[in-house]
């Protein structure tokens, strides 16, 4: 499996009087680790959810391994290769660990429409789900519904889901939001033990985690590109760092 | 010539009832996202209380006035007593709204029995006035104008006051008005039974100008959401637009299909609802 | 053995016994019990797993019911051909109705449902000459099947038996289905299914369909039960029913609807025999439910027994 380049083209977005997104142009390569940072409300949240499809762009395009993907619906994107991880867990709550890592396994598998056999039909659904579970040591949680699991353990759950489709491309957003230094540790593990062609585009207010785990670090201020490097490069841009410290002006 | 003057105004005086029920419906559902299943109850509510009023007074604007503040206090009542315990949960309040609904219609009929019955109108618009070739009855001429009287009300309202921005403030985002200090429980009381008022206003009017019979909570209901859903929840202007074009429409449905019923305004809803599923002025 | 399924068995033979010590009166009304619950757990599929609160579930009932009505007394007496004509027209119905109307949001999806009921009840209530308008279509015979007539208490209870256990079966096949499960996903987080590469909208659409064809059983089945048809059969107060004997019994358990439709008819009917004010407990009950019971009898069942055994629902 190759990982898939991300791009985005000049990349508006309006909200009414608002301008979310002032022409974002990234270019992500095949098997890059890109990290995008920046305040609160640069946009970043956003521009995951214009490149997923569940937000249009007022203006430009997004590019999934050189393939216009801008008018397609969320699932298509997903099922050409696009994963995603929410900041606000979305999971589904009422249903055990196994039932919401089986929907993901079930995703990507031509049995998915079947009405008129019972899952227990699928016995490789229910394996690939329980190898999933075991490798993240979420086996023994696996009957409990995920809304009485740890926070911790729902981002664990976040992330596998986005992981049992075998995304091509990976969208993180702020996958250590409320995690513990040491829960955040084992994350960032986690993350760096990926499959190497699996492009990461990962959103994090955590500095050491992004710049640990990136290639290239983007950063997003006032809905535009004000920086882009190296972690190294970026970390000792001082414009990067009056906008952390809140004395840079406006992006314009 | 005369006969297209005729329905045209006929569809514009039922528009305007139907905008004074759309708008109060429109209200709730933006501020509060209940879509209230009792508003066309209100509205039944309202009629039936405005006969009763008339025939003890023989005093149209006492009626109007005891039936709209009648069913604004009661569903001040509801809001306060049981609505409010399932905030939130959308879907529970518009099932517990329904469950309203069966109760006053079922009362309505015990109360006031199952024949249709008309409200007299009020006195000094009982006859028809001559516009040039067209004799016209007067008190279709005074709905209409009580609605444009009503709709710039309820514009001012919403636009130049504190009440009214308040109120949009509530539509757009109800977290942010919370945390800038709006009391959103008064609010929603508030807003509920503005919206019931203008429902029971609009059953007195309305049982003038079509009569009061069972059944016509669920008609008017009908007619209201068709109106939202072409106008676009949420707006007042849209409330006014849909309400006209839905009261024209069904106007000249039934003098030229008057078998096929509510499928001439059927049709333009389902169009809408696959062009534009927000309504002509709707929020997303 | 679970207590579930014992109660599910000690039900089945009940209702295969019943002809032997229930009166006729009583035996008719466990069969109007039946078709009812069959009516519920079609709106269960569609409410229930899928997510979508409809208010006019009642359109498919009716049009399966007029359809059979208006062929069997104008057209022919078959019973095959009226049944699949039956069976046909409201899915026929659904499949052109949801194609505009799925992809409504919550509350729009409340509205649009709530008008296809009352335009049809509107065009049945109001074209007299072809579906007699408010008097209805009386007279309308039980079918023969296979040499034997329908006509009796006894063989159409069978007969209603049959039909419910195999719509049963089928609706238990597709919940427990990939495609079930899908549903279920649905209703718990749409953004995220559609994230993980499923759409949707086909998942949501096929879940109408079948709920309509279902609820379309319900209405054939109802039609020969009564000799009847009239709009009431196509009336906002029966979806309200139907929506009360899903959320009264359980949403998303199949079985809760069957009970509360169950719960509800009998109350109808020996409510009914004392008052005229039977829409007002409705009404009353609707409201006391949605305040303090909205997962209802099921789901309060399961709390005090201990949920979490089967996850899935």
């Amino acid at each position: 499996m190759i990982g898939a380049g991300v791009e985005v083209e000049r990349l508006v977005k309006n909200f009414g009087g608002l301008r979310a997104l002032d022409g974002v142009t990234l270019r992500v390569e095949p098997g890059e680790r890109r990290a995008i940072i920046g305040p609160n409300g640069a946009g970043k949240t956003t521009l995951f959810n214009i490149i997923t499809g569940l937000l249009p762009p007022t203006e430009g395009r997004i590019l999934l391994e050189g393939r216009d993907i801008t008018g397609l619906p969320p699932h298509r994107r997903a099922q050409l290769g696009l994963g995603r991880t929410f900041q606000i867990t979305n999971l589904f709550p009422k249903l055990s660990v196994r039932d919401n890592v089986l929907l993901a396994v079930q995703a990507a598998d031509p049995a998915r429409f079947t009405l008129h056999r019972p899952v227990e039909a699928y016995p490789h659904l229910f394996r690939e789900a329980e190898a999933l579970m075991e490798r993240w040591g979420l086996r023994d949680r696996a009957a409990a519904p995920v809304r009485f699991l740890s926070h911790g353990e729902q981002r664990q759950v976040e992330l596998l889901l986005a992981l049992a489709v075998r995304p091509k491309a990976l969208l993180l957003d702020e996958p250590a939001a409320g995690l513990s230094p040491a829960e955040t540790a084992a994350l960032a593990e986690i993350i760096r033990g990926l499959p190497r062609q699996t492009t990461i585009l990962l959103i994090e207010h955590d500095m050491d985690v992004a710049f640990a785990l990136a290639d290239r670090v983007s950063v997003l201020h006032y809905g535009g590109v004000v920086a882009e490097g190296t972690p190294d490069a970026v970390r000792r841009d001082p414009q990067v760092g009056a906008i952390y410290l809140g004395t840079a002006a406006p992006y314009s | 010539m005369t006969f297209w003057v005729v329905q045209a105004l006929n569809g514009v005086s039922f528009g305007m009832l139907l905008f004074l029920l759309a708008a109060g419906l429109s209200l709730i559902f933006g501020v509060m996202k209940v879509l209230n299943l009792a508003h066309g109850s209100f509205y039944l509510l309202g009629a039936y209380l405005g006969l009763t009023v008339l025939r003890l007074t023989h005093s149209f604007l006492l009626a109007l006035a005891a039936a709209a503040l009648g069913v604004a206090a009661l569903a001040l009542l509801l809001e306060r007593t049981v609505l409010r315990r399932i905030y939130g949960e959308e879907l529970r309040q518009a099932l517990l709204t329904f469950g309203v609904l069966f109760i006053i219609a079922d009362q309505a009929l015990w109360i006031w029995g199952g024949n249709p019955q008309t409200l007299p109108k009020p006195a000094g618009f009982t006859a028809s006035v001559r516009l040039g070739d067209v004799i016209f009855p007067s008190y279709r001429l005074l709905v209409i104008a009580v609605g444009v009287v009503m709709g710039a009300a309820l514009w001012w309202l919403q636009e130049r006051t504190r009440v009214g921005a308040v109120i949009r403030a509530g539509v757009d985002d109800e977290e942010m008005a919370r945390g800038i200090g709006v009391n959103t429980p008064l609010l929603f009381t508030a807003v509920f039974a503005l919206g019931a008022f203008l429902a029971g206003f609009g059953g007195v009017m309305g049982g003038a100008l079509l009569g009061v019979y069972p059944g016509a909570d669920f008609e008017v209901l009908l007619l209201a959401f068709v109106v939202i859903i072409i106008g676009g929840l949420g707006s007042l202007k849209g409330a006014f637009v849909g309400g006209l074009l839905v009261g024209l429409i069904d106007n000249f449905g039934k003098a030229f299909f008057p078998e096929l019923a509510l499928f001439t305004v059927f049709a333009p809803m389902a169009a809408i609802l696959a062009v534009r599923p927000t309504g002509l002025f709707g929020k997303a | 053995m679970r207590p579930a399924r014992l109660v599910g068995i000690f039900a089945a033979l009940f209702i295969l016994a019943a002809p032997a010590f229930l009166s006729t009166y009583y035996l008719g009304l466990l069969t109007k019990m039946l078709i009812f619950a069959l009516f519920a757990m079609s709106l269960d599929l569609l409410l229930g797993y899928t997510g979508l609160p409809s208010l006019g579930h009642v359109a498919y009932f009716g049009t399966g019911a007029y359809t059979v009505g208006l062929l069997s007394l104008r057209v022919v007496k078959t019973f095959w051909i009226n049944a699949l004509a039956g069976l046909a027209a409201p899915t026929l119905v659904a499949l052109g109705f949801n194609l505009l109307t799925i992809r409504a949001r919550g509350s729009y999806f409340l509205m649009i449902t709530l008008a296809l009921a009352q335009v049809l009840w509107g065009i049945a209530f109001g074209w007299r000459s072809f579906t007699g308008g408010d008097d209805g279509l009386p007279g309308i015979a039980r079918p023969m099947l296979g040499g034997w007539s329908m006509a009796g208490e006894v063989p159409f209870h069978y007969f209603a038996v049959v039909v419910f256990g195999v719509c049963l079966w089928l609706l238990s096949v597709v919940v427990r289905s990939p495609l079930g499960r899908a549903l279920v996903g649905i209703r718990e987080s749409e953004t995220r299914m559609r994230v993980l590469g499923y759409n949707v909208w086909a998942y949501q659409y096929v879940a109408s369909i079948l709920a309509g064809f279902f609820a379309g059983v319900a209405g054939v089945l109802f039609v020969y039960y009564n000799g009847y048809v009239g709009p009431a059969y196509l009336s906002v107060v029966v979806s309200g029913q139907a929506l009360l004997m899903v959320i009264l019994g359980g949403a998303g358990t199949l079985v809760g609807p069957a009970l509360g439709a169950a719960i509800i008819v009998l109350l109808e009917n020996f409510l009914s025999a004392y008052t005229e004010r039977w829409l007002t407990a409705l009404g009353i009950i609707y409201v006391v439910v949605t305040l303090y019971a909205p997962r209802g009898v099921l789901g309060i069942l399961r709390d005090r027994l201990g949920g979490g055994r089967r996850a899935a629902t």
